[in-house]
């Protein structure tokens, strides 16, 4: 049960959106998807909406296309129809590590894209892939390159919401590896998780769990694709990382960069025998 | 745009019947199931999208209604456990004593007839990624994956003896 009260609404077109959200504003509402992490969230009072936006009736929110040129993904498209439809491969492998398959049913890319829980895992694919990242605003709609928007979170205004990911056709077969380690249990959130993509010979990497953000780095990526061997350029990329490793209950800093070194060994020794 | 504002009446087609209730936009569907419409088959456990033993399937998925607003269900389609009837599902949960203390089983049966539904064809892994989403304490997770054998035929079956 939410033990207080806040106002539903469902716009049907991204005006009436940002429209309601400018309204509202001084009063807390929320933009809403999937729900799960809201409602969570509210149950346990670390949250306090006084209102909460549905973007599920939004047509731009919720459709997958592929053109000549692109995919493009709806922000409020569940995780399951995202890995069903396996248009990206890539994509739809991190997703099947995420939550469990109800929850998958629920959980939308958007949402976990933005959510605050640290992981944030459908991200990865996106940030390897460069994507597109359409945003509604109060001044009408950008594009920008997810990269831009990307510092650990999705960096977006008050009443900015997404809308679509945009994603280059060239990425969606590339050659890509996916690692998730969990401490105990198949279904958790990740010690680390490592995406990787090959593009014109170079790899490209990805992480979440390690630190308390989800991150590309490039520094990585010319460490990665050193001609040393796979014990020294995972050491390297020990040393490189953009923040000091996540210390808690689910795995020690010490112990998440001893998982993160054998994984990196595991993946490149993996990648040279193909 | 549709808006609810403090507590309103709500159509929802639980079962394929149209029932009308007083909601808040804050309540949990779990809760509107069982405190407004006497369906009691959803079960609370974690209330945290965890444990699954609340699933219900909106428009053939199968979602845990600790984690849906009532308001948002509106103009879809709700199947509880008490909308099956005499399905595969249900006879081979009894067949093959799926079931300990019976707490999971309605959320079970609920993603299992949405697995059928949705893919007859699944096979052992679809099936382990579905039913991974609900947790059994009483330890029978090898009758249900008998049970769920039985009636998706691309399931292997490790030991198919019904107990009468």
């Amino acid at each position: 049960m939410i033990p207080f009260d806040f106002d539903y609404y469902r716009p049907e077109t991204l005006h009436e959106a940002v429209h309601i959200y400018q309204e509202l504003k001084s009063a807390n509402p929320f933009y809403y998807s999937g729900g799960s992490e809201i409602i969570s969230m509210s149950r346990l009072g670390s949250i306090c909406p006084s209102a909460v936006i549905d973007l599920k009736a939004i047509p731009e929110c919720t459709c997958m296309d592929i053109t000549s040129k692109s995919l493009i993904i709806g922000s409020a498209v569940s995780l399951t129809r995202i890995a069903e439809s396996n248009l990206f491969p890539f994509l739809s492998t991190t997703i099947k590590r995420i939550a469990d398959h109800t929850n998958q049913c629920r959980i939308t890319i958007g949402g976990n894209v933005c959510g605050t829980i640290i992981y944030r895992e459908s991200v990865i694919p996106l940030l390897i892939s460069e994507c597109d990242v359409v945003v509604q605003t109060a001044n009408g709609l950008k594009n920008r390159k997810i990269n831009e928007l990307w510092n650990g979170r999705m960096i977006l205004e008050q009443g900015d919401f997404i809308v679509q990911f945009i994603i280059d056709r060239e990425y969606l077969f590339l050659p890509y590896f996916h690692i998730k380690k969990v401490k105990n249990e198949k279904i958790d959130y990740p010690l680390i998780t490592i995406g990787m993509l090959k593009k014109d010979g170079l790899l490209r990497a990805a992480f979440s769990g390690i630190c308390e953000f989800p991150f590309r780095s490039l520094k990585i990526e010319k460490i990665l694709n050193e001609k040393e061997s796979p014990d020294s350029v995972a050491q390297k990329i020990c040393n490189a990382l953009p923040a000091p490793p996540i210390n808690n209950i689910d795995g020690s800093d010490g112990y998440r960069l001893f998982v993160l070194k054998n994984t990196i060994v595991e993946m490149l020794k993996k990648i040279g025998e193909i | 745009m549709i808006e609810y504002k403090g507590k309103s009446v709500v159509e929802l087609n639980v079962n394929n019947e149209i029932r009308s209730v007083a909601v808040r936009p804050s309540d949990l569907l779990i809760d509107v199931l069982r405190n407004q419409l006497g369906l009691t088959g959803a079960k609370p456990g974690c209330l945290n999208g965890d444990c699954g033993a609340c699933t219900v399937i909106i428009d053939n998925l199968p979602v845990k209604s600790c984690l849906v607003l009532a308001v948002e269900t509106a103009g879809h389609k709700i199947l509880t456990v008490e909308g099956l009837k005499n399905t595969p599902e249900q006879d081979a949960f009894v067949n093959f004593s799926a079931f300990q203390c019976g707490y999971c089983t309605s959320g079970f049966l609920m993603v299992c007839h949405a697995l059928r539904i949705m893919h007859p064809d699944a096979d052992e892994y679809v099936m382990e990624e579905w039913l991974e989403s609900n947790i059994c304490r009483c330890t029978s997770y090898s009758e249900i994956r008998n049970a769920v054998s039985s009636f998706l035929p691309n399931v292997h079956n490790p030991s198919s003896k019904v107990i009468k």
